[in-house]
């Protein structure tokens, strides 16, 4: 349960990290603090406010503002430089996004409690399940079937997976596609805004909890395939029941296993199990 | 276009093109591989920035501006190696750029495969299934200037005849102007009024295609025909 729950949240990531990698090309290494920051706000709020269901609404809300600020003042200034210049600036960013948290709410590490109705646990055939378990795993199911939906028969996703292969005929047919990044962008941030809010209560929060998720959406969206829903969402789920399976068997080992899975996907299959190029 | 001047970065591939098309007009342009047929078209497109030199479409100027913005002037490239989005349906292809009024069924009209074809991927096409949705999917934006580059290539002939009837059939329906590359020069005259050739990125003749038809030397010259 523990693994299909963590491949929930490792999903919110990866959707929007294999989008903009696989359409513009920015290899985004702050996506995790999107995470970290939704996390942030969920603890604002409900520490404010006393509710967990505002901080559902204005995490992701704040957090892909943040994004779509990021794109249109510096990674847009980018797009020609190479994957360095982003990879420098988004580490940048990871940077100056902990120091932030850490001078507004100090180092120490936060919790909250999960929203009333949703604490607790329940048996299910001899089995311990908590009840927020299971919502984690139903809001990243439905944002999972909503983006794939999506991607597969909106208009918007034809655009996207047009962009994936050959963005400069997407625009020759005269689709303005900054504004298409921007949004990706500001989208993709939003929904690691909402694994942040949505983890807040099953975590700890701390500026620096978004480091292993991080790495583990990187490798989902290798696995999966680069600008795939699909891949990030099979990713996922491979990896997050791998790496739970790893922690409980072979604790020392619980990286290595995620990573040599990788290893195996990408020496059978070299652009990833969706990928459309490598 | 007038003095159009534009590359890739380093010295310009071509210089000083003065190049007219007039409404309703065909206009082939002819050159050998490498002559800069393709970076006229991208650069005009606004796929390639242009170094000096106007570019104007029915007198609005579109000299500088981006990809799309030049696509919703009325411009729309059909272009060298058909660049068929893969993973997108053949419907999906020719709607993405769909502008209002255009009709799915006005280009499966013009070409019944692409009906029968409409879920298959673009992956999954043969050469000359591509070149056609490549045709419609530049149609579907309502062009005004149809711009084709080197439609023939890679296409058995009966295909590359298909196209050149299609052409004529374009033409006769609206008043779509059309610029087409093309190294092969019969397709190239059949559609074409006038022509223009490129030579080492600069125009070096320009004439109505039935007299360059005629000139078997001028042909000679600069095709190596």
């Amino acid at each position: 349960m523990n693994g299909l729950v963590f491949a929930g949240l490792v999903f919110l990531l990866a959707a929007g990290l294999s989008v903009i990698f696989g359409v513009m090309d920015v290899l985004n290494l702050a996506h995790g603090s999107f995470y970290m920051l939704g996390a942030y706000a969920a603890f604002a709020v409900v520490s404010r406010t006393g509710s967990f269901w505002l901080a559902l609404l204005l995490g992701p809300l704040t957090v892909g503002l943040i994004g779509a600020v990021m794109e249109l003042v510096l990674f847009r200034r980018l797009y020609q430089r190479g994957h360095l210049a982003q990879v420098l600036l988004s580490f940048g960013f990871t940077l100056v996004f902990v120091d932030l948290v850490r001078s507004w709410f100090g180092p120490r590490t936060y919790g909250i409690a999960p929203p009333p109705g949703l604490g607790g646990a329940f048996h299910v055939a001899g089995a311990n399940f908590t009840k927020y378990d299971v919502f984690i795993l139903g809001v990243s199911l439905l944002v999972g079937a909503a983006l794939l939906v999506g991607w597969r028969l909106l208009k918007v996703g034809a655009v996207l997976r047009a962009g994936v292969s050959d963005k400069e005929m997407v625009g020759l047919l005269g689709i303005d596609l900054g504004l298409v990044f921007t949004l990706t962008f500001a989208f993709g941030a939003a929904l690691a805004g909402l694994g942040g809010v949505v983890a807040a209560p099953f975590v700890a929060i701390h500026p620096a909890m978004d480091d292993n998720v991080l790495i583990l959406a990187l490798v989902v969206v290798v696995l999966g395939g680069l600008g795939s829903i699909e891949g990030a969402l099979a990713g996922s789920l491979l990896i997050g029941l791998a790496y739970s399976f790893g922690t409980f068997y072979l604790q020392e080992f619980s990286i290595a296993i995620v990573f040599a899975l990788m290893a195996a996907v990408l020496v059978l299959r070299p652009r990833g199990l969706f990928g459309i190029r490598t | 276009m007038q003095g159009l001047t534009a590359g890739y970065g380093g010295p310009a591939v071509i210089r000083n093109i003065d190049l007219r098309v007039g409404t309703g007009e065909a206009v082939a342009l002819l050159g050998r591989n490498g002559a800069g047929k393709t970076t006229t078209l991208l650069s005009v497109a606004g796929a390639l920035p242009i170094r000096s030199g106007a570019v104007a479409l029915d007198g609005r100027p579109a000299t500088g501006l981006p990809s799309f913005r030049v696509a919703r002037l009325g411009l729309s490239l059909v272009p060298q190696g058909r660049r068929i989005f893969p993973a997108l349906s053949v419907d999906e292809n020719l709607t993405l750029g769909a502008r209002r009024g255009a009709a799915l069924s006005t280009v499966q009209e013009l070409f019944p495969v692409l009906a029968e074809r409409a879920r298959v991927f673009g992956s999954n096409l043969s050469g000359g299934e591509q070149q056609m949705l490549a045709i419609g999917r530049a149609l579907m934006t309502q062009p005004r200037l149809l711009l084709m580059d080197e439609p023939s290539e890679g296409l058995a002939p009966q295909v590359v005849q298909q196209i050149g009837e299609l052409v004529g059939r374009l033409r006769r329906e609206g008043d779509l102007s059309i610029l087409i590359a093309e190294q092969n020069l019969a397709l190239a005259l059949a559609v074409a009024d006038r022509v223009y050739v490129l030579e080492r990125g600069e125009i070096v003749h320009e004439g109505t295609a039935a007299a360059f038809g005629e000139d078997r030397a001028l042909q000679r010259r600069y095709l190596g025909v």
